[in-house]
């Protein structure tokens, strides 16, 4: 008997523990966080298209910033790749639910109150300290913007840390038999890896917040200095956190690209151990690097040295990984579908925020830019060159699997279009902002650097006009797209052998593996008899 | 995977050398180099360009052939070749970042040693204990100035407490060798929201930075208030100004001119306006400076240079700050407390 793959759409408005849903709850609410911060960094740009602070006022600036930095990362970047994760991980794997399938609900929704908390704190005290919220300045500026910014983020971690465990878990344990973790998507691996780095840092954020908001409502003495207290242990409690914390964005993005790049190409995916074991080399040595955000914080000149040497190691890792996705395309069919695009974008600009990490690494000239628009420039590339891009390249390549819908092809290659164009017109310019003498978080400029300030801007607006078209193919995809094969891409991976989308509890029964996820060139066959989905889940070997 | 032929590897390899070394000396992306340091610095910074660049060439040239030379072709439904891997390539491509990065570890340790950066080390040693980062010392501890419940510390509020009367015992930044230090001359600099004051030898405060060139000059840097960095663009130095714990720079400028002074580190709206500006004066011309300031001193002119108090500027007369740099976006509080002393 067919179990039924309909679900009402009030079910996504309800405590509901399939993962699937879950993972479109996400999903939604993140992008739902994305126009908002986006929204704040167009005003950003906007002020800053003159040097003077005519469009703001520099405290209204300083809330836009910290709002939009906190926005991205803790309600746009965590939740979709937790989204993408809390989707794939049961179906890449074979199992039918999450591990705790609760848990897993709960954590989803923590995340709007947190973020509402968030935005709302905008109308009557934003939190004015930047997302880092260094004290003395965030003990400063207000008692209510700040402690609301610190709940809001409490709230974030906490979702992520129960979200991390879960995906651990449950990529440890319910794998079908049949799949040793040598043969698990890497998308499994980058799971492992960013839940690691989850669980270890973040309870230290929460440590660092809580005695923030002691310091700040109780008039405790932990980081302030009236009192005795030592504003740079704040900086190491929260980069410890917060430098693994890029890693929990880029790395699941890291895994999606890999399953994208081989299925678009129709390669296998190049040096698949070496990919799968540098996510967890990397996942280690993020949690040994935190300080090269404080070369200039009055760090020992020593440790300084050892920062630097961790850092610049992490470049052999992500170096790996590049070099294997640009020898995955060499030889390769590839297809320019929305998804690929994306994907070959962001490798090119992760690259280009690579190799200005590296720079960053070198103390002497980190000293120099520290706090710059080179700073912004580097992590923008990093964070909407791989982040985004990544996200997006998800979404066109795993859309037709959630919704049951093909996205619009037309209209994904022009997003694209605008979007490499607006993300490289806006950030590029920062670079030789920064290492010219631009310090970052400013609501006025020397007049000197109006030029560059002016096509930062327009870059923005156009990034910001890229999302329309996303956003009306999505929702008219999604009730009126062409209908989508189980396999529309002729994948390997388990999520595709089963119905698009797939029926509440996964597979009907649990499937088998034949093939390896990328044994593309041997012959092996996705394209299947539909009626035979519905049974078993495995591709076999063409005869 | 097969691998170009030698020819055509050898063509690529030299072409994208020569354009990035090209690259790496002609960006033009830095300011001017005016101190010892900014030498040090940008030869690092054009080796690291240079590295940088060829490897984006490599990287992105690699990506665009693959994507125009693979492309499917209409109505081809087979697969690519299935190829997993190639251990000597894959030991190659690890082998060369790491080599890159230990290298740029060694070059960037020998310019921090010549920047002055492990001298303070060095001074730290002197005694027990001053490795250890501490604020300070425990009989120095405020506790009347604890911020009660709700009572938060204003801007200005932290200027009255005790914390300049603490016993500084740590130190970082960048130095240069202590012998040269001692003898050096020596600038407290003040970081409050939102100015720099300099106090100089013999009682002389300002609200700009004179320095005389080709000498070392020591900057001892405190914060007032919150968080603020001490950054010199075009000497390509930097340091954070924390309350409650002194940090230094010694710098050694090698033009004259007038370069920008600028706050890096968020530290309130006004972030922005924190600047001034740093005068590189000929040694003769810095001894007159000296001497008038000295002579203003006697007139009973305790403070030169510094701002008129202003909370609510428009938003053009904070753009003065760049035009006139005297201009400083200054708290009035704190002023009158600067005044007062």
């Amino acid at each position: 008997m067919l179990l039924g793959n309909e679900r009402k759409w009030t079910d996504y408005f309800t405590f509901c523990t399939d993962h699937k849903v879950i993972g479109i709850q996400y999903l939604v609410t993140a992008f739902f966080f994305y126009l908002i911060g986006g929204a704040l960094a167009t005003a950003m740009r906007t002020e800053l298209a003159t040097p003077a602070p005519d469009v703001v006022t520099p405290d209204v600036y300083n809330g836009l910033l910290t709002l939009h930095g906190t926005v991205m990362l803790f309600l746009w970047i965590v939740p979709a790749g937790a989204g993408l994760a809390n989707y794939l991980i049961p179906l890449m794997i074979g199992a039918r639910d999450m591990a705790f399938p609760r848990l897993n609900a709960i954590a989803f929704w923590m995340i709007p109150p947190s973020g509402i908390l968030l935005i709302s704190s905008f109308f009557y005290e934003p939190p004015q300290a930047g997302w880092t919220s260094y004290p003395p300045l965030s003990l400063t500026t207000g008692m209510l913007g700040e402690g609301i910014w610190i709940l809001s983020v409490l709230l974030g971690g906490t979702a992520s840390i129960l979200g991390g465990l879960n995906f651990l878990v449950t990529i440890l344990k319910m794998r079908v038999p049949s799949m040793p973790l040598t043969k698990m998507p890497l998308f499994c691996w980058a799971m492992i890896a960013t839940s690691l780095l989850i669980l270890i840092s973040t309870p230290v954020l929460a440590g660092a917040l809580i005695l923030l908001a002691f310091d700040l409502i109780a008039g405790t003495a932990f980081f302030n200095p009236t009192g005795g207290g030592n504003p740079v242990v704040y900086q190491h409690m929260f980069w410890f956190y917060s430098h693994p914390a890029v890693y929990i964005f880029v790395l699941p993005l890291f895994g999606a690209i890999s399953e994208v790049v081989s299925v678009h190409a129709r390669k296998p995916i190049f040096g698949y151990r070496a990919i799968a074991y540098s996510s967890i080399v990397i996942s280690f040595l993020g949690l040994i690097v935190w300080a090269h955000h404080m070369f200039t914080s009055g760090t020992p000149p020593w440790l300084r040295m050892f920062f630097m040497i961790t850092t610049m190691v992490i470049a052999v890792p992500t170096g790996i990984k590049v070099f294997g996705w640009v020898a995955t395309l060499w030889r390769g069919k590839i297809a320019f579908t929305s998804a690929m695009l994306f994907a070959l974008g962001f490798i090119s600009l992760f690259l280009i925020g690579g190799i200005s990490g590296v720079m960053l690494a070198a103390v002497p000239f980190d000293i120099h830019v520290h706090d710059t628009y080179f700073v912004v420039a580097h992590f923008h590339y990093v964070l909407f060159g791989a982040s985004v891009f990544g996200i997006f390249m998800a979404v066109y390549h795993w859309f037709p699997k959630m919704t049951g819908r093909m996205m619009n092809e037309f209209w994904g290659k022009v997003h694209f279009a605008l979007s490499f164009i607006g993300m490289n017109l806006t950030f590029m310019p920062m670079h030789e902002l920064g290492l010219r003498g631009m310090n970052r978080r400013i609501a006025l400029y020397d007049p000197q650097f109006t030029d560059l300030n002016v096509i930062a801007t327009i870059g923005a607006y156009v990034m910001a006009v890229s999302t329309i078209p996303f956003l009306i193919n999505a929702v008219w995809s999604w009730r009126y797209g062409e209908k989508a094969p189980a396999n529309p891409w002729r994948a390997l991976t388990l999520e595709w052998q089963t119905l698009s989308p797939p029926h509440i509890e996964n597979f009907e029964e649990l499937p088998e593996l034949i093939t390896g996820p990328y044994d593309y060139g041997l012959g092996y066959t996705a394209e299947r008899d539909p009626e035979e989905l519905y049974a078993h889940a495995v591709p076999a070997p063409a005869s | 995977m097969n691998i170009p032929s030698p020819i055509l590897t050898l063509l690529v390899g030299i072409f994208v050398t020569i354009a990035s070394l090209w690259y790496g000396q002609n960006n033009g992306l830095m300011p001017v180099a005016a101190s010892q340091e900014a030498e040090l610095v940008d030869g690092l910074f054009s080796t690291m360009i240079t590295i940088g660049f060829g490897l984006f060439l490599l990287v992105e040239g690699a990506l665009l052939v693959a994507v125009f030379r693979f492309r499917r072709k209409d109505g081809d439904e087979g697969d690519g070749e299935h190829l997993e891997g190639n251990i000597p390539l894959e030991i190659v491509w690890t082998a060369i970042p790491a080599v890159v990065v230990l290298g740029i570890s060694i070059y960037s340790f020998d310019i921090y040693t010549r920047m002055g950066g492990l001298e303070l080390m060095k001074h730290d040693m002197g005694g027990p204990g001053k490795m250890v980062e501490v604020a300070y010392a425990a009989d120095a501890v405020p506790g009347s100035s604890t911020s009660a419940l709700g009572e938060l510390p204003l801007e200005g509020d932290l200027l009255e407490s005790d914390l300049s009367e603490g016993e500084l015992i740590s130190e970082a930044g960048l130095g240069a060798p202590v012998e040269m230090a001692d003898s050096a001359l020596s600038i407290n600099v003040q970081g409050l929201q939102y100015a720099f004051i300099f106090n100089y030898p013999d009682g002389i405060v300002d609200g700009e930075l004179h320095i005389p060139v080709d000498e070392p000059v020591e900057l001892k840097l405190n914060a007032q208030d919150v968080l603020h960095a001490f950054w010199l663009p075009e000497f390509r130095v930097k340091q954070d100004m924390i309350p409650g714990q002194e940090t230094r720079l010694v710098i050694n400028a090698i033009r004259e001119g007038t370069y920008p002074v600028v706050c890096a580190e968020l530290c309130g709206p006004y972030h922005g306006g924190m600047r001034t500006q740093l005068i590189v004066h000929s040694a003769e011309d810095y001894a007159a400076w000296v001497d008038e300031r000295m002579a203003a001193l006697d007139n009973g002119e305790v403070i030169a240079s510094l701002p008129t108090p202003a909370a609510d500027k428009t938003d053009a007369e904070y753009l003065e700050t760049f035009v006139d740099p005297l201009q400083l976006a200054i708290a009035p509080e704190s002023l009158t407390a600067l005044r007062s002393e």
